[in-house]
């Protein structure tokens, strides 16, 4: 790896790291209600219960808090599409649904903040939900992390006991109900729509869009899904102002986000630093590529994301920077792979995965995948040929911008950069199987002996 | 099981879980009365004559009780299906049944759910289910390999146990259903197993094995997060909304969770004297926007 030791390691603006979300997660008990409010904890719902709640929309819009579940939408924009007034749409009953079915192959953030502070997500609720004149909210954690139930279970419950749930929230005249739900196994039920539709008791098959959820989400009513960082995060920013937000990130990435570096590296774990921050600067935190064995690929922000190399190092991990290599920022999920790992490996067993995710709506993705993951692992098998190369690119060029959701646009993503950045790997597995194209083994395969 | 007890104090003081008010009922009806499926959807069957009688009176309780947590009873179906697992240790067709009547739908739209996610067991399983993740992270650091071989110690060599077969007699003390499953959420701590769903971290094929052996034994090995282990179907029970007494929530509520990845960034921080930029001492929002 070409880490150069003089790179300086921290933006110029804020420290390398910027403990906000993750500021409690060191404190005894940081899961309990005492713990929380010992640490400002619901100071800045009682702000919010105090204005107006267009006020909270405004500021959401201010800081430029972009969803942390990958695609990066603006969330303040997000709220302010949720029809409001007596009458009309906006008379319907309208929800909050919080999307806490983290399962993107490298994305492990929700989680550990579930279960380390879940009150901070419990109150972005309450305050996301006065902010959109909801008067019901859902959490929807994936049925794999029974340990973050309870957790969020609880913390409704010491919610509720205090007075901050339930009807007439401290004298405000708000209600606010929490419901909290468990997945029963699906990748897909993290896509919004198909979220809506899980919670629904449905399976999980993502709905044509438009319309949206703001306008025809759960039981076709407006409905606001926003993911758990993303919720989590917006007490901080009540509190601290746009202004103080923006301190932190880039124009137009801005804030902390939490890093979660896993795979090849000496200290994998969860590191929360201002939006921008490089590859380079997050290897120096982790200590280095384990063993000292080199950086061969990684993902930017989970399998969906297309894969960088070490020559994306500097690239700023923010929104604008990770497009502008030709992939994603996702979740900040960075999975580090060493020299040892054979990429169309890797490749295979992500396509293996989308395979068995695909819901089946559409067939792009549904057949697509199938026959994706069968070429990939004839070729693993060291039973491919060099054209296998041109046919998944074709199969995946049928996919991409194809399929009914973004789980299709996801399952191309590592095929397509695997390609890109590696072909020779794929062709020299290909060695051994000379290309059809030959004469004579097309004559074969014909039947015909020459 | 005592989370089952009829005076869940909890559940009974908590808004969220009373029958919600006729209006509001009324207005989510008629919110999902625009929805094209509606009319497909309609109960059309006649009841199949299969026996639900497993299902006691406690069960239909409990599963009367998560109806009104939402405001479409179809909402149900996931807890309900998750409660069916808790009582039978997979979902029969009396389970299939049984949810479609007590929520008014057909036993193919039941189906389809079962069918589709893949927490719901179709057949039998052990007192504990183990999943092996095998995404591509964690099978880098051994994840294929403790499969592999926890296959081979719960079959044997030549026939190594299969996806979601299981050890010993299904329901048994000591019966193990073994599986391997996609993305676990917690790659900074691969290769991951869970045993009941609580996590066991950083597993070697070393560790696996011993955990497995210890299962089969009947013994109960410490989750490094997670509540400590009871059965797979008490943690179905969980799933379905059900924790028990508070006294034995909070007990599992405070059982481990973080670990030293969890908190290694938070730690090289307070380390270094590193923070975030300080909040100033009063930020107002900003006024209120004009209308357009």
């Amino acid at each position: 790896m070409t880490q150069s030791p003089t790179s300086p390691p921290t933006s110029p603006r804020t420290s390398p790291l910027t403990p906000v979300l993750t500021r409690r997660w060191l404190s005894p008990r940081s899961w309990s209600i005492d713990t929380y409010t010992q640490l400002e904890g619901y100071a800045a719902m009682r702000k919010a219960l105090d204005s107006h709640p267009d006020q909270l929309i405004q500021l959401i819009k201010d800081s430029g808090l972009r969803g942390r579940g990958g695609a990066g939408f603006p969330a303040g924009m997000k709220w302010g599409f949720i029809p409001q007034g007596e009458d009309g749409p906006g008379a319907k009953p309208k929800y909050l649904v919080v999307n806490a079915d983290e399962g993107e192959p490298g994305t492990c953030k929700d989680v550990p903040l579930m279960m380390a502070d879940p009150h901070s997500l419990i109150e972005g609720c309450i305050i996301t939900s006065y902010a959109v004149r909801a008067h019901e909210c859902f959490i929807y954690v994936r049925g794999e992390v029974p340990h973050c139930l309870r957790r969020v279970r609880n913390a409704v419950d010491e919610a509720y006991a205090a007075g901050y749930l339930g009807s007439d929230i401290l004298g405000s005249g708000f209600d606010l109900d929490i419901v909290v739900h468990a997945g029963a196994g699906c990748y897909e039920a993290g896509e919004e729509t198909a979220l809506l539709d899980s919670l629904e008791g449905r399976t999980a098959q993502p709905r044509l869009k438009p319309p949206f959820p703001a306008t025809k989400g759960l039981y076709s009513a407006p409905t606001v899904v926003n993911n758990v960082e993303t919720i989590a995060t917006v007490p901080y920013i009540v509190s601290g102002g746009s202004e103080w937000f923006r301190s932190m990130g880039t124009e137009k990435s801005p804030g902390p986000k939490i890093y979660s570096v896993s795979g090849h590296v000496e200290r994998p774990g969860q590191y929360e630093a201002p939006l921008g921050t490089t590859l380079r600067e997050l290897l120096e935190l982790v200590g280095g590529m384990r063993d000292g064995i080199p950086l061969k690929f990684w993902t930017p922000g989970g399998s969906s994301t297309p894969l960088l190399t070490a020559e994306h190092l500097d690239v700023p991990l923010d929104f604008e920077g990770t497009a502008e290599v030709g992939s994603m920022l996702g979740t900040t999920a960075i999975m580090v792979f060493n020299e040892t790992v054979s990429v169309p490996w890797a490749v295979m067993k992500w396509t293996e995965f989308y395979k068995h995710e695909s819901c089946g709506k559409c067939t792009p993705c549904r057949e697509g995948t199938y026959w994706l993951t069968h070429i990939l692992q004839r070729m693993v098998r060291r039973e491919g040929t060099p054209s296998d190369v041109d046919t998944m690119l074709d199969v995946c060029d049928n996919i991409l911008g194809r399929s009914f959701c973004a789980l299709g646009d996801g399952a191309v993503s590592p095929i397509t950069s695997g390609i890109k950045y590696f072909r020779q790997e794929f062709l020299d597995l290909c060695k051994e199987q000379p290309d059809v194209a030959q004469p004579e083994q097309q004559a074969e395969l014909a039947g015909v002996r020459p | 099981m005592s989370s089952a007890e009829p005076e869940h104090p909890v559940d009974s003081a908590n808004p969220a879980f009373r029958a919600r008010p006729a209006d509001a009922a009324q207005a989510a009806d008629q919110a999902s009365g625009e929805t094209l499926s509606t009319l497909q959807d309609a109960p059309v069957e006649q009841p199949l004559p299969v026996d639900t009688s497993v299902f006691d009176e406690q069960t239909v309780r409990l599963a009367r009780e998560i109806v009104p947590r939402y405001p479409g009873s179809r909402s149900a179906l996931l807890p309900m299906l998750h409660l069916v697992q808790s009582v039978q240790g997979h979902i029969s067709q009396a389970g299939i049944v049984f949810c479609a009547q007590q929520l008014g739908l057909t036993t193919a739209q039941v189906s389809a759910v079962v069918t589709f996610y893949s927490m719901y067991k179709r057949k039998p399983s052990g007192e504990h289910l183990v999943s092996v993740c095998t995404n591509a992270l964690c099978a880098a650091l051994g994840g294929d390999e403790i499969y592999a071989r926890l296959g081979e110690r719960l079959g044997s060599a030549e026939a190594p146990l299969g996806q979601e077969e299981t050890a010993g007699e299904p329901g048994t003390p000591g019966s193990v259903t073994l599986e391997h499953v996609e993305c676990l959420a917690a790659c900074d701590l691969a290769p991951v197993v869970q045993v009941n769903y609580e996590y066991f971290d950083k597993q070697t094929v070393e560790s696996a094995i011993e955990l497995v052996d210890a299962l089969r034994r009947g013994e109960r090995p410490v989750p490094t997060r997670g509540a400590p282990l009871t059965s797979w179907r008490d943690t179905e029970m969980q799933l379905a909304g059900f924790f028990g007494e508070p006294e034995v929530l909070q007990a599992a509520v405070d059982a481990p969770s973080t670990s030293e990845e969890t908190m290694v960034g938070a730690r090289l921080a307070e380390r270094r004297g590193w923070q975030a930029p300080p909040m100033p001492d009063d930020s107002p929002l900003p006024p209120v926007p004009d209308k357009k």
